[in-house]
């Protein structure tokens, strides 16, 4: 049997900043070396994917006149996006992306942008921005795994009452400089601040996705094939010795 | 008077002081005056008999910067220049101050001073320029300086902060360059390359958004990264037509380029010894600003002919017997056209890619994720990979499809170039690719533990 995936890539002409294409590259190239037919569609303004088709979908951050312009379209695909994530479909959000699938964010001048509501989390623009590398520790895979990437954001995220981060922060700022947390999971949707890009040197983080989403698509016990990642391990074992 | 006499002084003392201690003279003396006085910059370079010119840009501010330096000696003219490195406000300063006397009258008929994007506007309103040459804003470090719209937003107050007589000379093919001349219309010159079509839009573009209305522009021809001919099919906006134009470009490959000089003042052929697209910009933005300044084409195509390279832009040599080419890589655009000049040369190559992540090269390294790397790809006998960040490069090839049999991680600068000059067989040229300061300890290495057909000029930093 042929083994697919299919990738929904949402605004890749608008939030494609800090090269997190690299996001996509990594899993792209992850599911080549193993034989699985992958197939990434982009989705920008005004286009609205058949959600059911996709097993994972990936959602980056932009600048601030490109994430304005994604914030008034992404309203339309909320609630598509919700039920997705609601039937098992893996989302992996990045910094810009992560803060408009949450409740709002408050701009510096007291603006309000409304978000999606994925995520309960809301997120204040701070006065400086939280910029350099950042290490966490996350039990989202079953066993402890550090995380190795580079953050640089203004915004500062709170997540509600009885949300769970991500990881805890190691070194660097994480969710909001305060609270030692670092993104969020809700469901297999996850939100983040780690650019860097996060797959290509986080393979065991990057392959747990993965076997998330076909699991989406073919139930579960998926098992993937095991790669050589020696260039990959060193160089995160690189970054996890870079201090913030 | 006799105040600035002392200031002027002392900084002459403390430069030369730092020069013997082996570091870095600089900026030093600059940051000293600058304290005591803040508008030292302006009181000095207003004395210039010919003005001041000022470039900026995300890319090529001191290859465009060296070009008109070149262009100037041609036509005889004594030019103060700061050095590539030092082009902050306290760079500039310092490069004032050393082209002046003890009683502050500049030694030069000219100020030429590059500027750093996020430095313009506390440098631009000092000098009052004669020229104001904008060539491009391409994403560069972005840990650094934040996001392109604030680059915009800094460049368009340093073009508000300038007296009546400055010229503007602007990029026509770089949309959100071109958007500036609304601040000051009656005084700019567009410069633009006239050309059917360059290739395909890469995915380090940036500004591919209107200005003026925020909808996505249209291209009939993509030149550099988001560099082309344009226009917004929502309000009409369009590339300005540039008066200086380059006509008939014909590249070739690594030994150079050449083209044909179109300006008000008639038209002639240039040749430049560099490689690349981006070079042809680069000799069009001096040209450009050189014709505002009434240099006549024949001293503008002399002075293109002349010159060589900057600093560790483009760099020939040979060591321990080997042909080396030096192409310093320091952000996607920049890291593209390197790519798509090497991509020129027939057959497979060896090269050395060195990748540091100190804050003047930008410590977000993501950037090379956003490089068309699978391009080159195809096309690498052996990678050698080296650098603070070394793994990530190598890490990088693998993706974009080299195969991992070809890469070798070597962290140390020196036991890299040692390994990959041994990879590059006799008739080969070994291509080293550094980042900004891996080119700096590079050249350290060369020039200690090496044997070379040449000195590499400016080795250390004076």
């Amino acid at each position: 049997m042929e083994v697919k995936l299919r990738i929904a890539h949402l605004y890749p002409d608008l939030l494609n900043i800090y090269a997190d294409r690299g996001n996509i590259i990594a899993l792209r190239r992850r599911c080549a070396w193993r034989g699985i037919d992958v197939a990434v569609d982009g989705f920008t303004l005004g286009e609205e994917p058949a959600w059911r088709d996709y097993d994972f979908f990936y959602l980056s951050g932009g600048q601030d006149r490109e994430q304005n312009l994604v914030c008034s379209d992404l309203q339309q695909k909320g609630a598509g996006l919700k039920a997705a994530v609601d039937s098992g479909a893996v989302l992996l959000s990045i910094c810009g992306g992560y803060q408009l699938l949450g409740e709002y964010y408050r701009a510096a001048d007291g603006g309000t942008m409304e978000g999606v509501g994925l995520f309960q989390a809301s997120t204040i623009a701070g006065r400086d921005r939280c910029i350099g590398n950042v290490v966490i520790e996350t039990e989202v895979t079953g066993t402890p795994l550090k995380l190795a990437g580079f953050e640089n954001h203004a915004g500062r995220t709170w997540l509600d009452e009885g949300q769970r981060p991500l990881g805890r922060v190691l070194t660097g700022h994480g969710n909001n400089d305060q609270d030692g947390g670092e993104g969020i999971v809700y469901r297999n949707a996850i939100g983040t601040y780690l650019h860097g890009p996060l797959l290509p040197k986080n393979t065991a983080f990057t392959d747990y996705l993965l076997r998330l989403a076909l699991e989406h698509r073919y139930g579960e016990g998926v098992e993937l094939a095991p790669l050589d990642d020696t260039l990959e391990e060193a160089a995160r074992q690189a970054a996890l010795g870079l201090g913030g | 008077m006799p105040v600035m006499a002392v200031k002027v002084a002392a900084s002459r003392l403390i430069g030369a002081a730092s020069g013997r201690a082996g570091h870095s003279g600089t900026t030093l003396p600059g940051r000293l005056v600058l304290a005591a006085d803040k508008r030292i910059i302006g009181r000095i370079s207003r004395k210039y008999s010919r003005g001041t010119v000022i470039v900026s840009a995300t890319n090529g501010k001191t290859t465009t910067s060296a070009m008109i330096a070149s262009i100037f000696r041609k036509k005889g003219l004594r030019v103060a220049r700061n050095r590539e490195g030092a082009n902050l406000e306290a760079g500039v300063a310092s490069a004032v101050l050393g082209d002046a006397s003890m009683n502050g009258r500049p030694g030069s008929e000219i100020g030429l001073f590059e500027v750093d994007e996020a430095a313009l506007p506390g440098v631009a309103w000092q000098c009052s320029p004669r020229i104001m040459l904008l060539m491009n804003l391409f994403r560069d470090q972005l840990d650094r300086y934040g996001e392109l719209e604030h680059i915009a937003g800094l460049w368009r107050a340093a073009l508000r902060s300038l007296p009546e007589k400055t010229q503007t000379v602007l990029n026509a093919d770089d949309p959100m360059v071109a958007g500036m001349a609304s601040v000051r219309p009656e005084q700019t010159v567009f410069y633009g390359i006239e050309a059917a079509d360059g290739g395909e839009m890469q995915h380090a573009s940036d500004s591919k958004y209107c200005s003026n209305c925020g909808a996505a522009l249209r291209y009939e021809a993509v030149f550099v990264g988001h560099l082309g001919k344009y226009h917004c099919p929502a309000c009409g906006n369009t590339r300005p037509s540039p008066t200086v134009q380059a006509r008939d470009v014909r590249l070739g490959g690594m030994a150079g380029s050449s083209f044909t000089l179109v300006a008000p003042g008639g038209h002639m052929e240039m040749e430049i010894r560099l490689p690349g697209l981006y070079n042809v910009y680069n000799a069009l933005a001096a040209a450009a600003a050189c014709t505002a300044l009434g240099l006549d084409l024949r001293t503008i195509s002399e002075g293109l002919a002349g010159f060589s390279a900057a600093f560790g832009r483009v760099e020939k040599l040979s060591i321990e017997g080997k042909a080396v080419m030096l192409l310093l890589v320091k952000n996607p655009v920049g890291f593209n056209e390197v790519v798509r000049t090497l991509m020129i040369e027939p057959g497979r190559k060896t090269l050395l890619l060195a990748l540091n992540d100190h804050i003047a090269d930008g410590r977000d390294i993501s950037w090379i994720w956003d490089v068309d790397m699978e391009a080159l790809a195809p096309a690498v006998a052996a990678a050698v990979t080296s650098g603070t960040r070394a793994w990530e490069m190598a890490m990088r090839l693998k993706y974009a499809g080299v195969e991992p049999e070809r890469i070798e991680a070597v962290t140390d600068l020196g036991r890299a170039l040692e390994r990959a000059l041994e990879l590059t067989g006799t008739e080969e040229t070994l291509f080293v690719l550094p980042t900004y300061t891996a080119m700096l300890s590079l050249r350290q290495e060369i020039h200690q533990h090496f044997s070379t057909d040449r000195e590499l000029g400016d080795l250390v930093w004076k």
